[in-house]
Formats: structure tokens, sequence, C-alpha cells
């Protein structure tokens, strides 16, 4: 593992700077092939739909490139991107919030943001439930009440909101 | 003349009782969103954009934009007494006010920081008022090249402007082009870059980029870098308020450049940000006593925030004559005005004078009525950042999503919004700037249409681009903005050359 200049061992800088410009240029060239499958040429309408993705995806590619580029000659001097402890700190966010992600789909937005509410306060905030329940509680029916009765917005529901007749 | 009785009447409209309740009650969410970490101006008002449905247009403009303004003070109480900008644009003012905060002169940091605010801002509304009724005048005799020119003017100025690395801003900018062609084309009618997923036939909404790109990346951004605040008590009397007024008279000199700076680079779109870090650079070098910045100087204060506030301010001068926005928010607001139906640029002032007129006169009043509510209300929002940072996290989220979800009633965009908070993430630690990504995925559609229309007038010859005086000389310029790093790195090579 390598260190890095102002110390600590974690992720550098030139690793992630250079995956970055490399998802870049595959996304460039996804638009370029996606431009010469719609035709970049002259059409009688003008020019044809792939002509503007396929110019955009060559400058993404070059663009990218240089960017690449200049990261890996500054690798001399390259710095830490992130700490493994704080790497940690931003993945105990990042997992639940992805799991309140996919939980929508399944039990609705109500359900899934009391859970989230409960799991952050309780798991990373360490608060007692008799706290942290009330908070979801208020969240919810704040929620509910701005959303569906005042604004008449439809928010995702899952099977709690259907037993309760809504 | 007439732009004065234009405003007059503006001002029938923006004081009409309903539209005066939405201004506070914008101004005092806007303050709200601007102290809430992973809640800025623009994700704020992308959020909010889907519950305006049922107001008028003029009174949603006036909503948002107040929330805008909001959010521009807002950010300057947590510098102040937390060391934590709340914004991008108020890092700057962190320098001085903290320090100033730590001394014990919080209050007349945050009253230097709310008074410049609001003079950066009065400046930029008085260009607004007077300015963009001629430059929509102008704007009116406009075809497809000329636009086209124009916007490519303004994606140039960021290449130009960009304080990091230019091939990171045009990898940004292109980003937002491609992503702002997916779905179905206009032109053609032929479905683009969606794979065959009908969840990409929609194409990707601004919106649902910015809260994951400014929302959720700032959120883990605030995570990685430590869960606690601790600040500083910030309660303003009187006297301290008339003790910092009669001080900031002495500093006339620096309001007046730092606001010229701020509207310059508010309407090219530089934006908010650079603007207060350049006239912070400027007020240092200019001043006597320059190595004392940085310790707690009343001008460090100043500077930034009056160019901030003209910066954040004047974006919208762009966006309402042109329909360019100048700022990520003035591009949401922008998707906002298309929303409810109106066609941003030129006509708006020939037809909407009610809508345009409404917005100036309530950005006046906004102004003043912000200003009130910051002075009297700083120690209750800042108390907001004594909750636990779990609960407000959470809370963040929950209306992330809930802002994406309700753009196009999509559970999927809850996923992408997941999606581009880690790609905003990464991409704000390499110093990606992510502006000019938000405004390319706002402008693609018109910018790409404007080109194919202008090529399709003058048959397939690029020549249109250079067929009269007003195209060419926009696009000379934005090409000497385009090639601006390379000319300004060969100057500094040909110096160190000579040196």
């Amino acid at each position: 593992m390598p260190q890095f200049a102002g110390g600590g061992r974690g992720i550098g800088r030139t690793t992630v700077e250079v995956v970055l410009a490399l998802l870049f240029m595959a996304v460039g060239g996804l638009a370029v092939r996606e431009g010469l499958r719609l035709g970049n040429g002259w059409d009688f309408d003008g020019p044809e739909a792939g002509y503007f993705p396929f110019w955009v995806g060559i400058l993404l590619i070059l663009a990218s490139l240089a960017a690449l580029l200049e990261a890996v000659r500054r690798r001399g001097e390259d710095r830490l991107f992130v700490s493994w402890p704080r790497l940690v700190l931003v993945f105990r966010v990042l997992g639940p919030a992805i799991v309140y992600g996919a939980t929508i789909f399944l039990v609705g937005i109500y359900a899934a943001s009391a859970g989230l509410v409960l799991w952050f306060m309780r798991g990373i905030g360490g608060f007692p439930l008799r706290q942290a329940v009330p908070v979801a509680a208020t969240l919810v029916a704040v929620t509910f009440l701005v959303f569906e009765i005042w604004f008449l917005v439809p928010l995702p529901k899952g099977p709690v909101e259907h037993a309760l007749g809504f | 003349m007439s732009e004065l009785f234009a405003l007059f009447h503006g001002f029938s409209i923006a004081l009409d009782p309903t539209n005066l309740a939405l201004m506070v009650a914008g101004i005092v969410l806007g303050v709200l969103i601007g102290v809430l970490p992973g809640l800025g101006g623009a994700n704020g008002v992308a959020i909010l954009l889907p519950l305006t449905f049922t107001l008028e247009p003029v009174s949603a403009i006036i909503l948002l934009s107040c929330i805008y303004w909001g959010a521009l003070f807002g950010g300057a109480i947590t510098s102040v007494l937390f060391n934590i900008p709340g914004e991008p644009w108020s890092v700057a003012t962190t320098f001085d006010g903290y320090p100033m905060a730590q001394n014990g002169r919080a209050a007349e940091a945050l009253t230097a920081a709310f008074t410049s605010s609001f003079i950066g801002a009065f400046v930029a509304i008085l260009v607004i008022t007077f300015v963009s009724p001629l430059v929509a005048g102008f704007a009116l005799r406009f075809g497809p090249a000329e636009f086209f020119a124009v916007m490519f003017l303004a994606f140039a100025s960021f290449i130009g402007l960009s304080s990091g690395s230019p091939f990171k801003t045009m990898a940004s900018m292109m980003v937002g082009f491609l992503l702002a062609g997916v779905g179905l084309d206009t032109v053609t009618g032929e479905l683009r870059g969606t794979f065959g997923s009908t969840e990409l036939m929609r194409g990707f909404n601004f919106l649902v980029v910015v809260i994951g790109l400014f929302g959720i990346s700032e959120i883990l951004q605030s995570v990685e870098e430590g869960l606690t605040f601790r600040g500083r008590e910030g309660r303003i009397d009187l006297k301290a308020v008339l003790r910092t007024w009669a001080e900031m008279i002495r500093h006339k000199a620096i309001i007046v450049r730092s606001a010229l700076i701020g509207c310059w680079m508010g309407i090219t779109p530089a934006g908010a940000t650079p603007a207060s870090f350049m006239s912070y650079g400027v007020a240092r070098r200019l001043s006597r006593h320059g190595q004392e910045f940085g310790k707690g100087r009343i001008e460090g204060v100043i500077a930034p925030e009056t160019a901030a506030h003209a910066a954040g301010t004047s974006a919208l001068l762009p966006m309402l004559t042109l329909g360019i926005p100048g700022s990520p928010t003035a591009a949401v607001l922008l998707g906002g005005l298309v929303m409810w139906g109106l066609q941003p640029g030129p006509m708006l002032f020939v037809e909407q004078k009610d809508f345009v007129w409404g917005l100036i006169a309530s950005m006046y009043l906004g102004n003043v009525v912000g200003l009130l509510i910051v002075l009297v209300a700083v120690p209750w929002f800042a108390a907001i950042l004594r909750v636990p940072f779990p609960v407000i996290a959470a809370i963040i989220l929950v209306v992330c999503a809930i802002g994406a979800y309700t753009v196009n009633n999509a559970a999927f965009d809850i996923v992408l919004m997941l999606i581009f908070g880690v790609l905003g993430y990464v991409m704000k630690k390499l110093d990606y700037p992510l502006a000019p990504l938000v405004l390319a995925l706002v402008l693609g559609d018109r910018t790409e249409q404007s080109f194919r229309q202008a090529l399709l007038l003058s048959e397939g010859s690029f020549a249109i681009f250079v067929s009269n005086g007003l195209v060419a000389s926009i696009m000379a310029l934005g090409l000497v903005m385009l090639f601006w790093p390379l000319l300004a790195a060969l100057r500094r090579r040909k110096e160190a050359g000579a040196g």
C-alpha cells in the first residue's frame, strides 16, 4: 500500500482520476457508436439525429484523455482521495441510502423513510428508540399531509398504506 | 422611462397579499435550505418545483426566486458561525468571517455579510431592470445562428474562465450534452441513447440530476468531513448593526468593485463561487492590510459576499432575456419556466410583461424582506445546526428522494439520483466543475436545435456562423474564450523563458 503526501492510507487521487476518465471515455465511445448508428451525415431535414451525439462523444473522449494524461503526469505528487476510515464513514451513510432506494419499490416511500430515520438515529447516532420513533413518525405524518392532502401529489405506497385504504 | 412604469406595474403585482406571503415563506425556506448541508439553492428549488404547478407562474417564480435569495443569505450564517460554508459561494466568507466570530465579533461579521449581500443584489437588480429590456430588444432580432453563437459563447466562457483544468470543464460539459440528448429526438422522432430501456425514453430530467449531483453528493461529503457542528453564538443587536454600517461606509470602494465583479461574473456564466473568490483576492491584493486578511478583517467578509450575491442575482439576466441561465439555480428556474408553459427568451418581455416585471419587482422587495428576516432571526437559524447530524442527514435524504420522485412520478428516478450523487461526490473531489454539466443538460436540446436549424437554413454550410457582423463577432469572442487557457499558458511560458 503506497504512502501519500500528508500521510494516511487509502485510495489515491490518481487512481480515481484514471478510473473516472476511463469511464467518461467509455461513455463517449457509446455516444460515438450511437451517433454512427443514427447517422452522422446530412439528411434532407438538416444534420442527422446522430450528428450531435457523434461529435460530442468525440470531444468527451478527447477531453477525458487530456485529463487522464494530466493526472498520470502528476502521479509523483499523488495525494489521498479518501482514507479507509473515512470511506467506511461514507458507506455507513451511502449503504443505507441504497437500501432505502431499493425498499421504496417494495414498501412505498413512507415506510422506507421511517425505516431510514430509525436506522440513522439508532445505528449511526446511537439514539434510544423512544427518541427515534417520534422523529420518524413526525416526518412521515408531515410528508403525508403536505403531499397527499395539501398539494395532492401522490407518492409511492406499499402494502401498509393499501391496508389502511389509500 | 418605460422601464420605470413597467416596474411600478410590477410592484402592484408583487405587493399582492398572496405573493407577499409566498415571498416571506420563500425567504425563510431559502435561508433554511442555505443553512442545511446537502440542500442548496439549486436542488432546493429543484425539489420544490413540482409543488408549484398549482400556482400562477408569477407567484411560482416569486416563491422559487425568493428561495434562491434566502439560500444566498443563509450560506453566510454557517460560514461565519460554524466555519462550514452552507453553499460553495460562501467558502470565501469563512476566511475572515469565522476568525471574526472567534474574536467575539460574530454580530459584526454577520451584519457585514448580510448588508453586503443586500447591496450586491441591489446593484445587480438595478442592472437587470435597466439593461435586460435592451438585451431582450436586441435579441429579438436573433435567428438560429445567432442563438447558437450565444450558446457557444456561454459554454466557451466556462472553459475560458475555469479556475481548474479546462479539460475537466470540457469533459463535464460534454457529459451534460450527452445526457441532454438521451430520449426522443424532437426533429426526427428517433430514439437516441436509450439502448432499449423504456425508463431512459423519458431522457434524463435535469431536476433529478441536480438533486443527485448537488444534494446527495454534499451529504456524502459532509459525512466524510466529520459529523459534528461546533459553532459560535450569533445574536445581532441594533448597536452592532449601526456600528458595522458605519464601518462599511469606509469600505465603499471595495463594495462597488465587488458588486461590479459579481455582475460581470454572473452575466457571463462563471457564477457566484468564482466571483466570490475573485473579489476576495482582488480586495486582498489592493488592500494596505493585505497581510491581515484571513485573521478577521471585515473587508474579507464584505468583498466575497457582495460579489456572490451580485453574481447570483445577475445570473437571472441572461436567463430572462436570452433563455441562457448564468448559474445552476438559474438553470433550474429556467426549467420551471418551461414547465409552467412559458417560452424563455426575449419574447417574455413582449408577451409576458406581468411575469417579467412582477419578478423584477419581487427581487427588490424580496431582498429587503430577506435582509430584515436574517438580521432578526439569525439565532434561530443557527440553532438548526445543533440538531444532531444523523437526524438532519436522514431527513435530507428523504426530502431529496421525494423531490426526485415527484418530477416524473417515477421510482426509477430515485435510483438515478443516487447514481448521480456518487458521481457528483467523486467529480467534486477531483475538481470537475458541476455547473457546466447542469447548464449543458438544460440547454443541450436548444443548442442542438439552433445548430441544426441554422445549418438547415444555410443548406449545410458552416459559413452561416460568420455570415453577418453580429454572429461573426459573437463566434469570434467565443473562440477567444475557448482558447483563453491555451493563450494564457503560452504567455506564461514566454515570460518564464524571458525571465
